[in-house]
């Protein structure tokens, strides 16, 4: 696996570009004001905050702080109950959109198309919008399979596959798009921690390379501190913190250094002062 | 009111779908694997249950008659009965409840699933419209083999009547009396008024089943209520549309 990631994608990118064709460019994300309820529940509360092109962004955050449902407004599944999420200066909800802007989401559970084979998977975007021959469909879809180490999944189908495997394959899926704008929900969730560093070198090397923007959630550590641009820390669907990683590192914030660096502290455990808190509040 | 408002939205997402999936109408022939392997889902799979359940809708058909016949002594009419009965409601009728439980059921099932386990959210990020490649083959597939469905079902429901018309004691009427009977009453507007019929049933279940599969919302317990919700709202709507189809082709 190591020899071929930022090797095999260079060497491919002497005859054609496998990720972002040279004449497509970076694009900027703007989620400006961002509120969105569900109910009378609040799920985010005014978030803003900008991408530049090319930039990898990671959004970071306990779990239940609106991460996931943020990278949905961003990838235009999910509309704003306020405020506004423009992806290239555009409404990514609409499908005008998507036809100008590639826009690629790495779900967490994969999504992938349970009765199509590996293969039919990565081939689905390339056969419908017809970019090039059957051939050269399949020398882009077992180039992604490839770099991810999943080449020998290409029959099988998403049902026979590990839970890894299956977020490998979806990350190759992604690839395959091509895009200008790759999304990654949980992206080295279920991988151990060899693939999850080869999952982070993927995506700085999709940066350094191809200019692709990235914006990743994750609960990875290591990830966000060393491959990020910047990390912006959401709480309770607050945005609290948007620096580089040195500056987030630097945070004197109590939430963030605790959220970052947590102690584990068996005889004064984090539970039972949470129901000591309760019980004295009821 | 939330019923009626419940109602009215469904009535709006299925005109929706229907509308959306049409402007996809000009790459159904790039789309012909997955028409032929929808064809296959809706007319080749159904076919022996269509086959089974319509010989014996024409022999219950030719006993119920020749039993209330043969004291008015019209036993020779019983060709005639089962023939209009077979081609004008019967068989579309039965034909599209067959459908309703088996194909209906499967599509909400399946875009139920593809829903809840966000491939549907996926088809979304890709550009690549779920009425397009989801709905559009369906539909296509079901104005295709509805009249295969159709004419086999009539085909064997008059040969089950003509089987017991030939065989049961009290009916005794020989095969060309039967069938000089079904084709002097039964015309062709007769089958083409029941193939109408099941073309509208058919279409209108597998839109159903697929807008209700698409709209699903939650975990896999909804997958389970979507298929219930699609098979009870295909059934009455087949059964209220019976009676306006039917008027209209009057």
């Amino acid at each position: 696996m190591p020899e071929m990631s930022t090797e095999a994608i260079a060497a491919c990118n002497k005859t054609r570009n496998p990720f972002t064709g040279a004449e497509a460019d970076a694009v900027a994300v703007k989620v400006a004001d961002l509120s969105k309820k569900y109910g009378d529940a609040a799920v985010l509360k005014n978030v803003t905050f900008d991408v530049r092109p090319g930039e990898i962004f990671v959004i970071m955050g306990p779990s239940g702080s609106g991460k996931s449902v943020l990278l949905r407004h961003i990838a235009g599944l999910d509309s704003p109950t306020s405020g506004t999420v423009t992806v290239d200066g555009k409404d990514p909800t609409l499908e005008a959109t998507r036809e100008h802007v590639r826009v690629a989401l790495v779900f967490q559970a994969g999504a992938l198309f349970n009765s199509l084979s590996v293969y039919d998977n990565l081939a689905l975007y390339p056969r419908e919008h017809r970019s090039g021959s059957e051939k050269d469909i399949r020398v882009k879809v077992m180039h992604a399979l490839k770099i991810l180490s999943v080449e020998n999944t290409a029959d099988q189908f998403p049902s026979q596959l590990s839970g890894g495997m299956k977020k490998r394959v979806s990350i190759a899926r992604a690839l395959v798009m091509e895009p200008q704008l790759l999304l990654y929900d949980e992206p080295t969730s279920e991988l151990d921690p060899v693939m999850s560093a080869t999952i982070s070198e993927i995506i700085a090397t999709l940066k350094n390379e191809y200019s692709v923007t990235s914006i990743v959630v994750t609960h990875d550590r290591a990830l966000a501190l060393t491959i990020s641009d910047r990390v912006g820390i959401l709480m309770a669907g607050k945005l609290i913190s948007l620096g580089t990683p040195d500056e987030l590192k630097k945070s004197k914030d109590p939430r963030i250094v605790d959220f970052l660096n947590p102690t584990i502290d068996v005889k004064h455990p984090r539970f039972k002062e949470l129901e000591t808190h309760d019980h004295d509040q009821s | 009111m939330n019923q009626l408002n419940a109602i009215l939205e469904g009535v709006g997402s299925v005109v929706q779908l229907l509308l959306r999936s049409v402007s996809y109408a000009g790459t159904l022939p790039k789309q012909w694997g997955r028409f032929i392997e929808q064809c296959y889902m809706i007319g080749y799979t159904t076919l022996p249950i269509v086959a089974i359940l319509s010989f014996f809708i024409g022999t219950v058909l030719a006993l119920e008659a020749g039993y209330a016949m043969q004291d008015f002594g019209a036993k020779e009419f019983i060709g005639s009965l089962v023939g209009l009965s077979m081609a004008r409601e019967l068989g579309p009728m039965m034909t599209a409840v067959l459908l309703a439980g088996r194909v209906g059921s499967a599509i909400a099932a399946e875009l139920a699933s593809m829903k809840v386990y966000q491939e549907i959210d996926a088809l979304t990020t890709m550009n690549i419209p779920a009425a397009k490649i989801l709905v559009l083959p369906r539909l296509a597939a079901v104005l295709v083999m509805m009249p295969v469905l159709i004419i086999i079902s009539n085909i064997v429901g008059w040969f089950g009547g003509s089987v017991v018309a030939r065989y049961v004691s009290y009916v005794g009427i020989g095969p060309e009396a039967y069938f000089a009977a079904l084709r002097h009453y039964t015309k062709f507007k007769d089958v083409m008024n029941g193939m109408a019929k099941a073309e509208v049933f058919g279409f209108v279940v597998v839109l159903v089943s697929c807008d209700i599969g698409l709209n699903t919302k939650g975990g896999p317990r909804e997958i389970g209520a979507a298929v219930t919700r699609a098979v009870v709202v295909s059934l009455i709507l087949i059964l209220v549309l019976d009676y306006f189809v039917t008027k209209v082709l009057m």
